[in-house]
């Protein structure tokens, strides 16, 4: 059996603010193994990036990890220096952002931004780190890759940009990617591409993916199994099937009625949950959920619920669950 | 292994869009550097600007070769009229004015490109560094600013040119340690928006080194407005040293500078009836001056990016 690749555990990260300490990861745990793709699924401001950019350590000067493991190939990665980071970053751990309009730098060319990372991490120069640059921007499907070297950025579309920011986090052959809503930015052919194109190199490559959407047709294709985020905690963790077949939090079955089905009768209305993700400074009392949930009794407004094991591999944060 | 597959993966990838694509944007192939340069160009005035000072600068460079004179030589021909000898004349201690205008010129580029060149510098790196790393750092450094800042100029460089003593090196010391406050805050400024962009996570996210993002990544993009701020420092760098050598504080006789040649007209005979000596050097400055604002205009337009194509 394969150990895990990455395991976090009761990974809690805060955020130093004028109105005081906010807490916008709470208690988050997973393991991911070598080749797999997890996805973390929420509405915007659930803690899906933050968890992300807490394995990164990219929070800022204000974010923190306050409690918890992040275990990366056997290192505890809250234990890490900056020094030791920086060595890892782009290296063994590399990320994809979701504007690939603004994450290149537009005034250097595409070959310069993508030998740097090359030099750096596996110490080829010149030529060589060139003709490395090439073949990835090759197997990213570049057209012309030789000549798209000489470009700026604001030479090539989005779709070419993501492809040119997937071989740069790829060239260093890492062990873990790191895709927060890759394709949100993009047109939706763009996106079916760049999906399919993550997914021949997590095949090839056998890096482990952790893919932030708040978009579930993209978990469905992608994901191997799946944590649902809400206001800063997992309320859900299952494998794609189980998670699409039988959701069981309420949370999650919102998510599911909120987007159309091939087998849905086209006269019928989504449904959308009502209200919004909660202030990370005013949480409800009880389950976070409660005021959004039309299940809601009264012992969820009282006692917070803890995430339990409904079956195998599958998690809920529920009191209905039980 | 992973080779025979890379030739596999692509095409069944990459559709046929993205070749029409880069090719329809291959078409406006144009270099950054060709397209403000393109820019520049259509500016008249910046390009007459540095026709100017180009000339100005081939005279400083080649002033042994242009002056008809020695310019420190004392001749027997004193506060004489424009002659063919002496094409503007000469002083009241008989030193052919041509030559020294000449000569003049070399102080007034030393003078504008090293004293800008210290205070960009400064300014580029305190600036860049208080912007970046934000919170303290940038609290202290920006109120050492705003002292700065709040000296009347001109005095304190008067009273620090009179205690170490009036030289071309000290004139060009002075403006070069005292005129970074306003580069600097420029700097900062460009820098706090910069380090938002998604390109600097990105560089972090590859395990790019600090300084290396900073003054590799960030600063390369906030390099425009530092250019057009060092051309119009310039300018002003040889204003500030006119009026300082004007005032006696700044080149000392007898080496030449336009500004020591101004000090002649101080008395009224001179400035109603020998215009020889305060025309030229007036003009001179007039001239350079204006030379390098319309290059700094020019730069300033073509620089902008809101100003496209």
């Amino acid at each position: 059996m394969l150990t895990d690749l990455l395991h976090i555990e009761h990974l809690k990260t805060a955020f130093k603010t004028d109105g005081g300490e906010v807490v916008s990861v709470d208690d988050v745990g997973f393991r991911l193994k070598t080749g797999e793709t997890i996805g973390i699924v929420g509405e915007s401001g659930c803690g899906k990036s933050v968890t992300s950019l807490s394995v990164m350590r990219l929070l800022g000067k204000s974010g923190y990890v306050k409690e918890g493991e992040i275990w990366f190939n056997g290192q505890d990665l809250t234990k890490f220096t900056e020094d030791e980071y920086r060595r890892i970053r782009g290296n063994e751990i590399s990320m994809i952002f979701q504007e690939p309009m603004t994450s290149l730098n537009p005034v250097f060319t595409i070959g310069y931004q993508m030998q740097e990372g090359i030099t750096l991490h596996l110490g080829l120069k010149g030529k060589k780190a060139r003709d490395y640059a090439v073949e990835m921007l090759k197997k990213v499907g570049i057209p012309r890759a030789e000549s798209i070297m000489n470009e700026y950025p604001h030479a090539l579309s989005g779709g070419m940009r993501q492809r040119v920011m997937i071989a740069m986090a790829l060239s260093c052959k890492p062990k873990l990617l790191i895709a927060d809503e890759p394709t949100t930015a993009l047109d939706v052919t763009i996106q079916a591409q760049i999906l399919e194109l993550m997914k021949s190199l997590r095949d090839e490559s056998g890096t482990a993916i952790m893919l932030i959407t708040h978009d579930l047709g993209v978990i469905a294709e992608m994901a191997d199994k799946v944590i649902v985020m809400y206001a800063g905690q997992v309320v859900e963790e299952a494998d794609v099937f189980t998670l699409f077949d039988n959701p069981r939090h309420p949370y999650t079955q919102g998510l599911m009625k909120s987007i159309p089905h091939v087998d849905s009768d086209p006269d019928e209305r989504l449904t959308s949950i009502q209200g919004t993700v909660p202030s990370l400074l005013a949480m409800p009392k009880g389950c976070r959920f409660n005021n959004r949930c039309q299940y809601a009794e009264e012992r969820c407004r009282q006692e917070q619920p803890l995430l339990v094991t409904v079956g195998e591999g599958h998690s809920v944060r529920c009191w209905l669950a039980e | 292994m992973t080779g025979i597959r890379t030739e596999t993966q692509p095409p069944s990838v990459q559709g046929n869009t993205p070749i029409t694509e880069v090719e329809m944007e291959g078409q406006r192939k144009e270099t950054y550097s060709r397209m403000i340069a393109r820019r520049f160009l259509k500016h008249r005035l910046a390009v007459v600007g540095l026709g100017i000072l180009a000339i100005i600068t081939l005279m400083a460079i080649f002033a042994p070769f242009l002056a008809p004179h020695d310019p420190y030589e004392v001749t027997e021909v004193f506060e004489g009229e424009p002659s063919a000898e002496h094409w503007l004349g000469t002083d009241q201690i008989g030193r052919d004015v041509l030559s020294r205008l000449i000569y003049a010129s070399r102080v007034s580029l030393v003078v504008g490109v090293v004293a800008v060149a210290i205070y960009i510098a400064i300014g580029t790196i305190v600036g860049a560094v208080a912007g970046y790393f934000g919170g303290w750092i940038d609290m202290v450094i920006m109120r050492i600013t705003d002292i700065f800042m709040s000296f009347p100029f001109f005095m304190i460089i008067l009273v620090i040119v009179s205690v170490v003593g009036s030289s071309l090196t000290n004139v060009i010391l002075v403006l070069g340690l005292l005129g970074w406050p306003s580069v600097a805050r420029l700097v900062r400024g460009s820098v706090l928006s910069l380090k938002q962009l998604d390109f600097v996570k990105a560089g972090i996210a590859l395990g790019i080194s600090t300084p290396r993002i900073l003054f590799g990544h960030i600063l390369p993009n906030a390099i425009a407005p530092i250019l057009v701020n060092a051309t119009f420092g310039m300018a002003g760098a040889v204003m500030t040293e006119a009026a300082l050598s004007f005032l006696g504080m700044g080149v000392k006789a007898p080496m030449a500078s336009w500004g020591n040649m101004l000090t002649d007209a101080q008395s009224l005979s001179v400035l109603t009836d020998q215009p020889w000596l305060w025309v030229p050097p007036g003009v001179m400055i007039l001239v350079s001056v204006l030379a390098i604002n319309f290059i700094g205009d020019g730069l300033r337009d073509a620089l902008d990016p809101k100003a496209l194509k």
